[in-house]
């Protein structure tokens, strides 16, 4: 059997590997091994040092990327299946740093509760090592394993919770839900496969250009495809998963997934709708102006009425996928200063959405350490015994909220601006939506506020709230950097403005 | 000292405050009057800049930005820091720059519920910043911004340190300003497409630049295009002033707040909407300004008659005060609808007086609360034999509100209803008149009610319930911070050029598009 095998495949020759480009998930990988090494050795009181290794290899699997943007010079290899050019750049940046913070978040919660530590962070950094993958796949191929990679570990994270029957509910429903929109994906894959012989993105896009573009069977395989994407980014109709699982989820995974799982599905759409399926913009349009219109309004309405707050932030993030959407509901495929604001658009407001939303992720899990409640009611008078946590989460709400100086303005406004660059009917449309949709999530995020500023400690117990180093840290980081990106909005936007495709079809 | 201002004098005035604020939080909460000393001081400095910039101001040139400081700010989208200052806001930064020092010496020993000066002083500080950004900035998004940052610690202020329904209150002060700049930044974006290219250091760029558009004015624009699109300022822009039928917010929020916060909303934060009318909205789109001057003229005249009558059904004296805000801004836009320089010169000499007058009824709403800790009409009475100085103060604030000719009032509310007489070409004459007499009968329900107001709170005898109580007069901080606001009604009353000879030139300018002119 083996010898007729390998003299099947005696024409095969080994692909050039391209090491530098390959630097962070490499460095990925030897931290995951160093650190289940660690995790077999270290002693039942020492697993926080498999927390310290899983930090300190993110942070070094950004040394690389810094490395790779100073050359200057887009890498392929498979043929067009992996590139690494500025957009995969600053999606791993996006990405890593989203897992360090959320290191950072899960330290202390992870120790206190009753959880299994090590194998956590092992999984942590299986899932980003998929997302760092997904940023910089070209191709249907590698673009489902990055998906898997970084959906399995989160599948298990999702239910970390022992013996709790909202954690494996939550963790059910994901995984479920998940397996159902993998499914349906890999039909429209198959369709767009059989239709135009190929799996590199940029070979779909310009087969999908020629008479194949305008069957009905591409228009079927591109929106099953992207629908696919849609349960990962808690799209509505595909969200019904988020608000349980959140629910369920150890609040720091949460975090994780509200932000970095999220981006990764983003990612993903960003490269078909752009690449792949760029020509095709007569389909995506429609599609992506129900969906969008859908998931706003619907996250936001239900929003309205959450008394937990992990659920709100459950609700409030899915109506932030709906405005990262909408863009995509004006892209054309004729107009392509439009498409450049598109992207740079939707790049920027997940980088400004993943800070924003750790930190107040961060608060959330640094204050119910002290409340041991997810009740909104329990956040009464947070003002009075904790003033700096209130003002951060004030921050980070109105960041959300779009309310200047803090960063999320800025995202926001460019979100306005390339929908209303296309400049038509839809467009103007698109736009009036958006701006009715931004005061009805002011309306939740204000209840928050008032909650914290206005009303009266619940129980009458205002003993200050302790901040351990990790969350200090993270509050910390992550407040300065909303403050400063709404300031001075130049800094990301000129990063989100530089991460581009290297390769689109027919160039 | 020129040169200095030309290149820092705006932007000293606006962050100075925010440097005081961030001072204040930096002091630790037992030293109380090392806050306030900070607070006063910062805004004292402001004032001084404030004063610098107006005597270096070239009135032969009022349509001229001066100080102009023009640098990139983000250069992704071509949006820059441009800041200038020019005849239609001098007078509002003037206002800005002189109300806030007043409300913290008032506040020296007055501070509301629950007790934090520094929280409280850093809001006001905060404030300071967010209305006089608003005034100076030439770059739409950055307006916007300044815009957007008034909110915030109005929004604090109110729900924090305010009355019973605070919480209500400042939610639906919130929600409606945020849905009208929710559909202001539609439009602001929308403009910034339709604008044409401009030449930027040798580049062709889109701009926000409020200079650029006004310049541009929306030639070769729709006329549909520039209606909707004037409908997006329209919103953000009526709200805040507030127009009816948006005006629902204003008697709330001016209930609960503090009575400082009553007096900077009244002040300058209702002139944020107006002065957004006369500065963008009809320079950059006079089609859509032409279009919509009727519905804004209307909907001005039946909140004078509107305010008037809410007036005369309050029974809470601050809440009188608050809807006679209405009325009163309904003149204000009066004057900005017919699209004429005398009618819109009316309207920003309304918006000054206006800030004076009604602040000063405020300030004294709060004082009486101080010291009867109600301000419910009908439990009050006989203010001038228990505290008369109070008492004719508030016979002199609710003349000067009522226009008594001679007090600041006269010259925003009289010219503003002779300019609907004639308005500009292209609107329907008959209809202004139309609207020219009903703002003339709304004087007389102003007459009405304010006289009514002073009638039961100030003449006759104190009511039972206060009857044998101590009733303290004006206390030393009362008398500092009024006697300035006192003495500028009077003096703009006498001599109203004063603000007319600064505005006119800049107005002309901003109306040069329009028909007539």
């Amino acid at each position: 059997m083996l010898p007729s095998l390998l003299a099947a495949a005696s024409g095969f020759t080994r692909p050039a590997l391209d090491w530098h480009a390959f630097a962070p998930e490499v460095i990925l990988v030897v931290t995951l091994v160093v650190a289940l090494a660690v995790d077999l050795v270290a002693g039942e009181h020492n697993k926080g040092l498999v927390a310290s290794v899983s930090g300190i290899g993110l942070l070094a699997a950004m040394i690389p990327l810094v490395t790779l943007a100073l050359d200057d010079s887009s890498r392929v290899m498979f043929g067009g299946a992996y590139v690494v050019d500025d957009f995969a750049l600053v999606l791993k940046g996006l990405f890593l740093v989203a897992g360090y913070l959320t290191i950072l978040l899960s330290t202390n919660a992870i120790a206190e509760g009753d959880y299994h530590e090590g194998e956590y962070y092992l999984m942590l950094i299986s899932s980003i090592l998929g997302m760092t993958i997904m940023a910089s796949s070209r191709d249907l191929i590698s673009i489902f394993i990055a998906l898997e990679m970084l959906s399995i570990p989160a599948y298990l994270l999702a239910s970390w919770r022992k013996r709790s029957k909202t954690g494996i509910e939550g963790g059910m429903k994901y995984y479920l839900m998940g397996v159902f929109a993998t499914a349906v994906m890999l039909y429209g894959m198959s369709l767009i496969y059989g239709g135009t012989g190929s799996t590199i993105l940029t070979e779909v896009g310009a087969s999908l250009g020629g008479s194949f573009g305008h069957t009905p069977v591409a228009a079927l395989g591109i929106v099953f495809t992207l629908v696919g994407f849609g349960f990962k980014v808690s799209a509505v109709p595909f969200h019904n998963w988020a608000p349980d699982t959140y629910e369920g989820a150890p609040t720091p995974v949460t975090a994780f997934l509200s932000v970095a799982s999220k981006s990764a599905g983003f990612v993903a759409i960003l490269q078909l709708v752009f690449i792949g399926f760029g020509g095709q913009s007569d389909i995506i349009r429609p599609l992506m102006f129900i969906l969008a219109t859908l998931t706003m309004t619907v996250g936001n309405v239900i929003a309205l009425r959450q008394t937990n707050i992990v659920r709100l932030f459950a609700y409030s993030s899915v109506a932030q996928a709906g405005f990262i959407l909408a863009p995509l509901s004006v892209i054309s495929a004729g107009n392509a200063g439009s498409r450049e604001q598109v992207l740079s658009s939707v790049v920027l407001y997940l980088l400004v959405y993943t800070v924003v939303n750790l930190g107040a992720f961060a608060v959330i899990i640094t204050v119910s350490r002290r409340t041991q409640s997810g009740e909104i009611t329990s956040w009464g008078g947070l003002f009075t015994y904790a003033p700096a946590l209130a003002v951060c989460m004030g921050v980070f709400l109105f960041s959300l909220g779009g309310i200047p100086p803090a960063a999320g303005w800025f995202a926001k406004v460019l979100l306005f601006k390339a929908v209303l660059s296309a400049g038509t009917t839809g467009a103007y449309a698109m736009g009036v939506i958006m701006a009715v949709n931004s005061v009805i999530s002011l309306a939740y995020y204000l209840g928050l506020m008032r909650t914290m500023f206005m009303d009266d400690v619940p129980d009458g117990d205002v003993t200050p709230v302790k901040t351990p180093v990790p969350l200090f840290a993270a509050v910390g980081l992550t407040v300065v950097a909303t403050m400063v990106l709404g300031i001075v909005p130049g800094l990301a936007a000129d990063l989100a403005k530089g991460a581009t495709f290297a390769f689109l079809p027919g160039r | 000292m020129k040169d200095l201002l030309n290149g820092w004098g705006p932007t000293a005035a606006v962050f100075l405050p925010l440097v005081g604020a961030a001072v204040l939080l930096a002091i630790p909460k037992s030293e109380e009057t090392l806050q306030k000393v900070v607070a006063l001081a910062s805004s004292l400095a402001v004032f001084f800049i404030g004063v610098a910039l107006m005597v270096d101001f070239d009135y032969d040139k009022s349509a001229k930005m001066q100080f102009l400081v023009d640098k990139t700010w983000i250069e992704m989208i071509n949006s820059r820091y441009i800041m200038a200052i020019d005849g239609i806001s001098l007078p509002l930064i003037a206002l800005t720059v002189f109300v806030v020092p007043l409300v913290i010496i008032y506040s020296w020993n007055h501070f509301p519920e629950p007790h934090n000066p520094k929280a409280f002083l850093a809001l006001i500080l905060i404030l300071e910043t967010g209305m006089v950004g608003t005034f100076v900035a030439q770059d739409l998004l950055l307006f916007f911004v300044f815009f957007e940052l008034v909110l915030l610690p109005m929004y604090f202020m109110i729900g924090v340190f305010g009355g019973e329904q605070r919480k209500y209150a400042s939610l639906k002060f919130f929600l409606y300003t945020a849905f009208g700049s929710a559909l202001m930044i539609v439009s602001i974006l929308a403009t910034y497409f339709l604008s044409p290219k401009v030449n930027i250091d040798g580049q062709m760029l889109h701009t926000f630049s409020m200079i650029e558009l006004s310049h541009w004015a929306g030639s070769g624009l729709a006329k549909g295009t520039a209606i909707l699109v004037f409908g997006g300022f329209f919103m953000g822009f009526g709200i805040k002033v507030p127009m009816f039928p948006f005006h629902t917010w204003l008697p709330d929020a001016h209930t609960q707040a503090p009575t400082q916060g009553s007096v900077i909303l009244a002040a300058v934060l209702l002139k944020l909407g107006t002065y957004g009318f006369v500065r963008i909205a009809i320079p950059i789109l006079p089609i859509g300004a032409v279009w919509w001057a009727p519905i804004i003229g209307g909907l001005a005249v039946i909140g004078i008659i509107y305010g008037a009558l809410g007036c005369l059904a309050q029974t809470d004296m601050k809440r009188l005060i608050a809807f006679s805000s209405v009325a009163h801004m309904g003149y204000v836009m009066l004057g900005i609808s017919t699209l004429t320089s005398f009618g819109i010169n009316a309207a920003i000499f309304g918006m000054v007086a206006h800030g004076l007058i009604t602040g000063m009824l405020f300030f004294i709403a709060g004082s009486v609360k101080d010291r009867f800790h109600t301000l419910e009409i009908k439990r009050l009475g006989g203010l001038l034999l228990q505290a008369p100085r109070m008492g004719w103060l508030l016979a002199f604030s609710c003349m000067a509100s009522l226009g008594l000719p001679g007090l600041a009032g006269f010259w925003g509310e009289f010219p503003a209803i002779l300019s609907a007489y004639s308005p500009a070409d292209g609107l329907n004459v008959a209809l202004f008149r139309f609207f020219m007499v009903v703002a003339a009968i709304g004087t007389v329900f102003a007459a009405g009610y304010l006289l009514w107001l002073l009638q039961r709170v100030a003449f006759g005898e104190p009511t039972e319930e206060f009857k044998d109580e101590h009733i303290h007069d004006m206390h030393l901080t009362d008398y500092l911070a009024w006697s300035p606001m006192i003495v500028l009604i009077v003096v703009l009353g006498i001599y109203p050029n004063l603000i007319f000879k600064v505005t006119d030139g800049a107005v002309i300018q901003s109306l040069s598009h329009i028909a007539g002119h």
